[in-house]
């Protein structure tokens, strides 16, 4: 199953190096929102800073979802989807390597979002050990649960406009935990911050194994 | 194992229509079954239950001596299948796009070079990347990939449409070739006169039936030339 994995994330990420749509597309629309949520709130710096985590990722949410349409539009040419399931590879392994590919290309996204945000927002960590350990969970959580309803859509005509409508409400927890988690890690509010991370590990660990339980199935009746 | 596939009144739902109703067919070790019929007369669907990616409704599926009801993944790691548009990754090189079959498949790497050359992309070519390559080229990477995986049931979807006679005939020399190695060939086509030429034995196929089941041209033409063939059974 890993190594099933660690080829199918490999090949996911050289195809989105060699594509670029991440780059090109998931990226600016991202930074874009955030500068689009900065001109909505004004320019007042206490608004934004107190904002900043929400706007963040309601960001990283919606670049969750163009990088799960992109991570399954891969698959989406006729005869692709049928040559991955007679390669041989274990379908929990497709699961957690187009998980972890979608993951890498969401944490990219996260450092560009975070240095907009200092730029633009003027807002710096307090406490960087929370900030991360939240980024990491949530970021599982996302790509993971992404994953997972990105195939319960692939096989459907109306996927691209389907998709968001499925996985944004999912996601919502994780938008809420890991905001306040970071607005925690900004403040230096660390018990308050802390107390979030017990929505991100257990929902991150929850799609994780569903996704490796579920996925063959799904695969099938796509 | 007596029969390749075994199939018998084998009912395959597309949605919620029968797109096989009722399909009696064996195919035996070493064969070239060649299936013709019109569009829409369940080539297609056939292969795709013979892949174990279609499942039958109802009525006996059984392909290398596995139950497809039972395990259809174990079926699918056994058998190689060239579908009507070859499966390929267009950001990938040819040669990375063998790489990925043949390591999902648990084999090394290194055999995609000598396949990528037994079907002639060899150079510049095998490092182009997919989307660049024409339709006949692409066809010929993924039929690389059925020359490195060896694999025991090799299944065809209309695999000479839009071939030159180059890689006609190369089509001709990989079945002989897989046949010699062990394995079965099925393929689909819509020129009847092809079908006859390069199979042991003809299907045909009508409304999701097997219409007429009648002899292929392949084996006297082998004899003519010399080559010898495996057993039909």
């Amino acid at each position: 199953m890993w190594r099933d994995a660690l080829l199918v994330a490999g090949k996911d990420l050289r195809i989105e190096l060699r594509s670029r749509v991440a780059l090109w597309q998931v990226l600016p629309v991202a930074v874009l929102s955030l500068i689009l949520y900065a001109f909505a709130l004004g320019p007042v710096r206490h608004t934004l800073a107190s904002a900043a985590p929400g706007l963040f990722w309601l960001a990283v949410l919606f670049s969750t979802v163009l990088a799960t349409q992109r991570s399954f539009a891969i698959e989406a040419g006729e005869g692709t989807r049928d040559g991955l399931r007679v390669s041989g590879i274990d379908p929990a392994g497709v699961f957690l390597g187009k998980a972890a590919a979608v993951a890498a290309e969401l944490a990219v996204v996260q450092i560009v979002l975070w240095a907009a945000m200092t730029l633009l927002f003027g807002v710096h960590l307090r406490t960087a050990w929370l900030a991360l350990v939240a980024s990491l969970l949530a970021t599982i959580g996302l790509a993971t649960a992404g994953t997972l309803y990105g195939a319960l859509s692939a096989g459907l005509r109306v996927r691209e406009t389907l998709l968001p409508l499925l996985v944004l409400p999912v996601l919502a927890p994780v938008l809420l935990a890991a905001s306040r988690a970071w607005s925690g890690a900004l403040t230096g509010s660390v018990s308050s911050g802390v107390s979030w991370l017990r929505v991100l590990g257990p929902f991150a660990a929850v799609y994780l194994v569903i996704g490796i339980v579920l996925y063959g199935p799904l695969l099938e009746t796509g | 194992m007596d029969h390749v596939v075994l199939l018998r009144g084998a009912v395959a739902l597309t949605g919620r229509f029968p797109a096989l109703s009722g399909v009696d067919l064996k195919v035996g070790p070493g064969e070239v079954v060649a299936v013709v019929g019109a569009n829409g007369a369940g080539k297609t669907t056939l292969l795709r239950v013979c892949a174990g990616l279609l499942p039958v409704s109802s009525g006996e599926a059984v392909v290398l001596g596995v139950d497809l009801r039972l395990d259809a993944p174990a079926v699918r790691r056994r058998v190689g299948l060239l579908g009507h548009a070859p499966s390929l990754y267009d950001e990938l090189t040819a040669t990375e796009n063998v790489r990925f079959a043949l390591r999902a498949a648990g084999l090394g790497a290194d055999r995609a070079a000598p396949a990528l050359e037994r079907v002639g992309i060899t150079g510049r070519l095998s490092k182009t990347v997919a989307g660049g390559l024409s339709a006949g080229q692409r066809r010929r990477v993924a039929l690389s990939v059925l020359v490195a995986r060896a694999p025991e049931l090799w299944l065809l979807d209309e695999p000479h449409a839009g071939l030159d006679a180059g890689a006609r005939a190369l089509l001709s020399d990989l079945f002989t070739e897989a046949v010699r190695g062990g394995a079965s060939v099925v393929f689909s086509s819509h020129e009847s006169g092809v079908a006859v030429a390069k199979s042991d034995r003809l299907v045909t196929m009508s409304g999701g039936r097997v219409a007429d089941i009648s002899s292929g041209g392949r084996r006297a033409k082998l004899a003519a030339v010399g080559e010898g063939g495996s057993h039909v059974a």
